[in-house]
């Protein structure tokens, strides 16, 4: 077969600090294929579609263009080279038509006029089978709608190289085979396109070749006929790596939070969580591994009163009393006055967590100025628990009025996790508490942990590192799409085996909403 | 004075002092559908107007310089003084990301301070000279006409051109986006700062001219100039009422300037039956009035009808 090379990367890796997001990757996209890239979260793959779309500038490395090698700064010149990406967060004016949101930035010389545009747009629309209408304001269209605009905001500049960055995360099954017709129409049409996506039966149906990447790295392009999933996952997730965390037997387990038939929709009327039931004992790791953006958030939040509760109940077996009390549709403050000793570190440290502007004291306050009956705020209690935690989690910091923006990541991690320890919790949430920590500050959350596990409390871990999961965690739930895919034992799980877990969307089953 | 000649008379007088807020809400939204909220815009129009003014007197004595070129230099000074106005409120807010209302707030108060200097500065003599110059070709004639000069129908050309360009133009898309969603725009490679600049600048340009116009053409007097700040404020509430579109703020220039001189001409027809008394309250009415407005516009919640969707808040480039 005579194949044309539309796209080349030659050995390009970018560097952001003293992490590579990618390292050394070479990919060669072919015109007329689709070109699937595979991988797990934080392995490189956005980072990598962004230096080709003119968002990063590779740090090394060189890209060529049907033979030629370019220099992509801006999103402006990897459109003159033919180059368009379809962001997972849609960049659209949202009062604007369609047709206004599509010709927006182009300056073909030519007199502006809408009608000349629609024109345009339908031609697009017949070619490609899209179904649109271009005076349609974005903020009337549904999520599937607004991604059509996107991919002919791309075609009307005349791209030949599609990127796709996630596209069916948002969608349908009904939709999704949809935008898979477009994408082989547009393909026979002799474009090259790109598609990035965690879900393997989607890989399958619609590229004809898939790149693994991994921790930056590029692992291998297979040609999809001749894999298949498990092969797929291997790559994707790799060998174990042997961590040594300190991992000891629940004692005395005892029922302390069960989760039955949860379900929320968000303001889109996707389901983020569909029908989630588990159940979490005291003296035990709960692990919750899963794709980012499944349903993590929105369940940690659901528990912690934060989120909107469409079904399901949330009960709370209170170690102190005996008794049963429904979490549900109670604010924060309400669950606090129950008596419930719940502490929930956010993934959103400084935006959810704590107040980057405040001082150390100051952000110990969050959770205890109700407080004393005087109208003055006891600021001593608060600044000896400061100190106390500055001095047992060696944060580094000149001193507890040093306002939190100022520490680094894993030090504001020390102090938050510190201050949801400190009032002494029977259910505790984290969620991805070593992102951005060094190996040092991730083992001392990782002890912290254990030791509220071995004082009885009931631990709830939201991670992203399959290998933390596997040595950290007594049991490991695995969410997909905000449905529960399984629930494993942390001793015997393997990683292939969550990552096959992680990507099982059965297709065809999810109605659509709303 | 019959009913009829007092209401033709009311009118008369209205329409002719709501082209001041024609001038200032057209400016302002220039400047809003750029995403910047410019409340220096009362502050602005001071500046236009002492602008303005102190050109005319540089001219005098009268009768060396062509009328017709008196007034095209006080309209350049005009408003070349709040074009630098405009130039300062843009590099705080553009450049330095300074809090929009602060700088607005902070120009305002810098503007009226400096227009009551100027023109305590200036002689009423050397600058007054131009009003029939102003007011050509109907400055002698007796007709209903006699009210509009020269700057009237510019304020209605200015209004009907900027209508069009932020609709009709690509130049307008461009910036209407800017003001929605500047990251987007930026996105498509628009170049988003030169947009706000260029806007706020214009804009405030404008806004000047509506000093110029309330003391050389409408009002005519000496102490005139101590109204243009209660106007100014009006001309920013006047953006709401007219839905960020300048060919509504035509009708609702009118409208408030009806209201806002109220007080003084409802009570005088005597057929109404209206107490002196009572001017006080009608000199409440345009405010009364912008309240009314909001409520209303709030409730209806219409998506089209909404402010600039990035009105207020200033745009950071994300880091590359």
């Amino acid at each position: 077969m005579n194949k044309t090379i539309a796209l080349e990367l030659k050995n390009v890796s970018k560097y952001f600090g003293s992490v590579a997001a990618n390292q050394h990757v070479d990919l060669t996209l072919y015109k007329g294929e689709i070109l699937a890239v595979l991988g797990e979260n934080g392995c490189g793959k956005t980072t990598l579609m962004n230096m080709i779309a003119g968002i990063y500038f590779p740090d090394e490395g060189k890209i060529y263009v049907d033979g030629e090698e370019v220099v992509i700064r801006s999103p402006k010149d990897a459109f003159r080279h033919g180059i368009g990406m379809i962001h997972q967060h849609f960049k659209l004016v949202d009062v604007f038509s369609a047709s206004e949101n599509i010709v927006l930035g182009v300056k073909d010389g030519k007199r502006f006029a809408l009608r000349n545009v629609n024109k345009t747009v339908k031609e697009l629309c017949g070619k490609y089978g899209f179904e649109i209408d271009p005076a349609k304001r974005i903020h009337e269209m549904s999520v599937s709608e607004k991604q059509t605009v996107e991919i002919l905001k791309v075609l009307y500049r005349g791209a030949d190289i599609l990127i796709l960055d996630e596209p069916t995360a948002v969608l349908t099954p009904q939709e999704t085979s949809r935008l898979f017709d477009i994408l082989r129409r547009m393909k026979e049409d002799g474009k090259a396109i790109i598609i990035i996506t965690h879900k393997l039966h989607e890989v399958m149906a619609i590229s004809d070749r898939v790149a693994v990447l991994r921790k930056g790295e590029h692992i291998a392009t297979v040609n999809t006929q001749e894999t298949n999933e498990t092969a797929l996952t291997e790559m994707m997730v790799g060998k174990k790596v042997s961590l040594n965390i300190a991992r000891s037997e629940p004692v005395n387990p005892e029922k302390r939070l069960e989760v039955t038939g949860l379900t929320t929709v968000n303001a889109d009327g996707i389901r983020v969580l569909d029908n989630v039931s588990f159940s979490v004992s005291s003296g035990e790791i709960l692990g919750i591994a899963g794709i980012a953006g499944s349903g993590q958030r929105e369940l940690l939040e659901a528990i912690a009163g934060l989120q909107h509760i469409d079904a399901g109940s949330i009960i709370y077996c209170d170690p102190k009393t005996g008794h049963d009390v429904n979490l549900r549709d109670k604010t924060p403050l309400q669950i606090r006055d129950l008596g419930v000793r719940l502490s929930f570190v956010p993934e959103d440290r400084l935006g959810m967590g704590l107040v980057a502007n405040m001082n150390i004291t100051d952000n110990m306050m969050l959770r205890s100025y109700r407080r004393g009956k005087s109208v003055f705020l006891d600021r001593e209690k608060p600044k000896a628990l400061a100190e106390n935690i500055i001095k047992s989690l060696d944060v580094v910091t000149p001193g507890v009025t040093t306002p939190v923006r100022r520490l680094s990541g894993g030090n504001v991690q020390k102090v938050l996790v510190g201050r949801e320890i400190s009032s002494a919790p029977s259910l505790l949430m984290v969620a991805y508490p070593v992102r951005g920590l060094d190996i040092n500050s991730s083992y001392t959350i990782y002890n912290l942990l254990n030791k509220q596990k071995e004082s009885g409390v009931a631990v709830v871990y939201v991670g992203e590192d399959l290998d933390v999961l596997t040595e950290l965690c007594d049991r490991i739930m695995v969410i997909c799409s905000g449905r529960v895919t399984g629930i494993l034992d942390g001793r015997t799980a393997v990683k292939e085996e969550i990552g096959l877990l992680m990507t099982k969307h059965d297709a065809g089953t999810r109605e659509q909403e709303g | 004075m019959n009913l009829w000649n007092g209401i033709l008379d009311y009118i008369l007088s209205a329409v002719p002092l709501g082209m001041t807020f024609l001038y200032g809400s057209t400016g302002e939204i220039l400047t809003e559908k750029s995403g910047h909220l410019n409340l220096g815009i009362p502050g602005i129009m001071c500046v236009g107007a002492a602008g303005g003014c102190a050109a005319i007197q540089a001219l005098h004595p009268a009768g060396t310089v062509h009328p017709a070129l008196v007034v095209l230099i006080a309209v350049l000074a005009a408003f070349l003084a709040g074009g630098l106005m405009g130039m300062l409120y843009s590099f705080l807010t553009v450049t330095l990301h300074a809090n929009q209302n602060v700088t607005g707030l902070a120009l305002t108060t810098f503007g009226v301070g400096l227009m009551k200097f100027i023109m305590s500065k200036l002689s009423s003599v050397k600058y007054l000279y131009a009003l029939p110059y102003f007011r050509y070709p109907f400055a002698e004639s007796e007709s209903s006409l006699k009210y509009c000069g020269v700057l009237f129908f510019f304020a209605i050309l200015l209004a009907l051109v900027c209508s069009y360009v932020l609709l009709k133009t690509r130049v307008g898309l461009h910036l209407r986006a800017v003001g929605e969603n500047p990251a987007t725009a930026d996105a498509v490679g628009i170049n988003v700062f030169l947009y706000k600049y260029v806007a706020t600048v214009i804009g405030s340009g404008i806004a000047g001219l509506g000093g110029l116009y309330y003391i050389m053409d409408y009002a005519g007097s000496q102490e005139a100039y101590l109204s243009i700040e209660a106007m100014g404020w009006l001309s920013i509430a006047l953006v709401i009422f007219a839905l960020w579109k300048p060919h509504i703020s035509l009708i609702g220039s009118a409208v408030f300037g009806a209201l806002f001189i109220a007080g003084a001409y409802i009570p005088g027809i005597r057929e109404l039956h209206v107490s002196m008394s009572s001017t006080p309250l009608l000199k409440m009415l345009p405010y009364v009035f912008t309240v009314l407005v909001l409520i209303v516009i709030s409730i209806r919640n219409k998506r089209e009808n909404q402010p600039p969707g990035a009105l207020g808040v200033n745009y950071y480039r994300e880091e590359r």
